[in-house]
């Protein structure tokens, strides 16, 4: 009797704590699910076909740019030029259109061309970060200058109209249900295969512990690398989906978007230090971001103050996440 | 012999015979480059960096992945206020320095707090801080005219003051005295350096390793607001996100004076070095005759090619 006073049997982690566990995104697909109800109460029109779409269609380009930057944040690395990126695609697509003319054609030949230099830029920045081993943070910043400058020598000022078979297509409806949607379902099919393949998860490994992965015989170097590759070809398709939605080429239209990519990240539930996450949690991260701004201006903020509504409610939602992650895993 | 060589190898000796030989190709270039006038008026623009990079150096030594993303908001803000409060009149300095001062003391307050209490990543913290800055900005600027520098403080920041230098370059040679000070001949100096190489072992030996963390960021957001100050004088009006383009760089600059992102390694009189390398850097391509984008492609590609000389990682060894 006097041993069964003392010993307390196993703590069992609680259900939902080995739920979260399992699913790292959920804090943030409640956390999407309630923005968006809230959205609803506040403009129901938001929660409506067409308001879903709207939304989609224009946050379609950060949640692929979310995933590829999740790829890389897997092995505990960082991509700052993947907003860069996004923009050098979409100028040589918009050019390569631009010359060869308004064809289905001429459509594909970009888009293949788009990905090509996607995949290099990614391939760079591996190349940078892996096998020169210099700093990601530093080293990505100074690739996002080599590509932002080759985007300005592809199209010195913003401009260049895209052809209306493209713009047309991406905002248009294939068999009465909008394009974006059979985008958004295509791209469930990609996350989903390619998390079934080893690449997500020899990334994880040496984003958890590089020295382990690398002692139990896996190429590190080449992971890490792959990881950037990817990167490269997802920034590649979200600059497909940017100018799909503004129709043209812009040097530096993707600028600003390599530090939204990383907080979408974070928002999703990835750990920055590697090792742990979900793209799924990503793709929710940009909806949140997205969802925040729409509510911000459904709730009737003066114009003004949007940005700072938008910068504090961001910080709040990363700071909560962060916080209910933690305490799920601890 | 060998510790003549190791001493040679030290960032700081790289950096400063790299600025030598950029000197010399700037003035092969375009003669007048590296005339003492064009000298001048780089050393401005560096110390304007070195400032920023000064907090940033210190976040970046007291470790676990410190790093202060909110720096470049932090100047813009501070530049704006400062305009605001000046307005033109050399009697406004005063309060325009104790506001932004105090602003930058407040928002690297709260970036340490949430790092330290609450054990948010320092790049998702100052990251948030920095959309919130960004927004904060749009709001002062509504309506309100954004300022002028006073006559006082552009002096201060662009005419000769004491041996031919500017204030601002005395200013940036005190801080690097006393950051040089700080950080070898004081306690808290070894501490900082103590949380950044072992966090573990210093909080085992007594260290408050969360109350120095803390200061850590506010005295990188005060010198955020100094610098932005000073940018106000630079230029005499400030615009929309000014601050902007310190932002990266000065983690640029550190890196280049050979401190270790990894932190608990490294100085500031290197980060000064850095800074001013990047300057000249930057000073070259803006005088050679070539179009924006091949002056990005070269500036980014000689970074990289810089970054091979500094802090590579080790390899992976079974």
């Amino acid at each position: 009797m006097m041993v069964d006073a003392v010993a307390t049997p196993p703590r069992r982690p609680g259900g939902i704590k080995r739920f979260i566990e399992a699913y790292p995104f959920l804090p943030a697909l409640i956390i999407m699910l309630v923005l968006l109800a809230l959205n609803g109460i506040w403009q129901p029109r938001s929660v409506s076909l067409v308001g879903i779409t709207g939304l989609i269609k224009t946050y379609m380009a950060l949640m692929l740019l979310a995933v590829a930057q999740t790829y890389v944040v897997y092995a505990g690395d960082i991509d700052l030029s993947a907003g860069a990126i996004v923009s050098l695609v979409n100028v040589v697509i918009v050019a390569v259109m631009a010359s060869l003319g308004d064809s289905g054609v001429s459509v594909l030949a970009a888009m293949a061309i788009g990905l090509g230099a996607g995949l290099a830029c990614g391939i760079v920045n591996g190349i940078v970060v892996a096998a020169f081993r210099l700093q990601a943070i530093v080293a990505t910043f100074a690739t996002s200058i080599f590509f932002t400058g080759l985007a300005l020598w592809v199209m010195p000022v913003a401009g260049t109209p895209a052809p209306a078979t493209f713009w047309r297509t991406y905002g248009g409806r294939i068999l009465d249900v909008p394009f974006v949607f059979w985008a958004a379902a295509l791209l469930a099919v990609i996350l989903y295969l390619l998390a079934r393949t080893r690449h997500a998860l020899q990334l994880l490994a040496v984003g958890d512990d590089a020295q382990g992965a690398y002692q139990s015989g896996l190429p590190v170097t080449a992971i890490r690398i792959r990881g950037y590759a990817m990167c490269g070809v997802f920034a590649a398709l979200a600059a497909f989906c940017i100018t799909g939605d503004t129709a043209s080429g812009d040097p530096l239209v993707g600028g600003k978007m390599t530090l939204y990519s990383i907080a979408a990240v974070v928002l999703g539930g990835t750990a920055l230090a590697g090792g742990y996450g979900t793209v799924v949690g990503s793709v929710f991260g940009a909806l949140i971001i997205g969802l925040i701004n729409s509510l911000v201006y459904f709730v009737g903020t003066p114009s003004e103050w949007q940005n700072l509504v938008q910068g504090l409610a961001i910080l709040v939602a990363l700071v909560a996440g962060i916080l209910i992650g933690r305490r799920a895993r601890a | 012999m060998t510790r003549l060589v190791d001493t040679l190898k030290t960032p700081i000796i790289v950096a400063l015979a790299l600025i030598f030989l950029l000197l010399i190709v700037g003035e092969m270039l375009s003669p007048g480059f590296a005339s003492p006038t064009q000298i001048m008026r780089l050393l401005i623009v560096a110390a304007l960096l070195g400032i920023v990079a000064a907090g940033q150096n210190l976040v970046i030594l007291g470790g676990r992945e410190g790093i202060d993303l909110s720096v470049g908001g932090v100047v813009s803000l501070s530049a704006i206020i400062a305009g605001n409060l000046m307005n033109g009149q050399d009697a406004g300095i005063p309060l325009a320095i104790l506001g932004c001062v105090a602003t930058g003391a407040l928002i690297g307050l709260i970036n340490g707090v949430g790092v330290t209490l609450m054990r948010i990543p320092p790049l998702v913290m100052t990251l948030g801080m920095l959309g919130v800055l960004q927004g904060l900005l749009v709001v002062i600027r509504q309506g309100i005219p954004s300022g002028r520098a006073a006559p006082g403080l552009s002096q201060f920041v662009t005419q000769p003051f004491l041996l031919g230098l500017p204030g601002i370059i005395w200013l940036w040679v005190l801080i690097g005295l006393f950051l040089a000070f700080l950080l070898s001949r004081t306690v808290y100096g070894h501490r900082i350096y103590a949380i950044g190489s072992n966090e573990q072992a210093a909080r085992m030996a007594g260290v408050p390793v969360a109350a120095i963390r803390i200061s850590l960021f506010a005295l990188s957001g005060v010198f955020a607001a100094i610098a932005g100050i000073c940018l106000i004088g630079y230029s005499g009006s400030s615009f929309a996100n000014v601050g902007e383009q310190y932002m990266l760089p000065s983690i640029i600059a550190v890196v280049f004076g050979g401190t270790s992102l990894a932190g608990g390694k490294g100085g500031y009189t290197g980060t000064m070095a850095g800074a001013m390398m990047l300057t000249v850097l930057q000073g070259i391509l803006t005088t050679v005759n070539i179009d924006e984008s091949g002056r990005q492609m070269i500036f980014g590609a000689t970074l990289l090619l810089l970054m091979l000389f500094y802090g590579r990682g080790k390899a992976m060894r079974a």
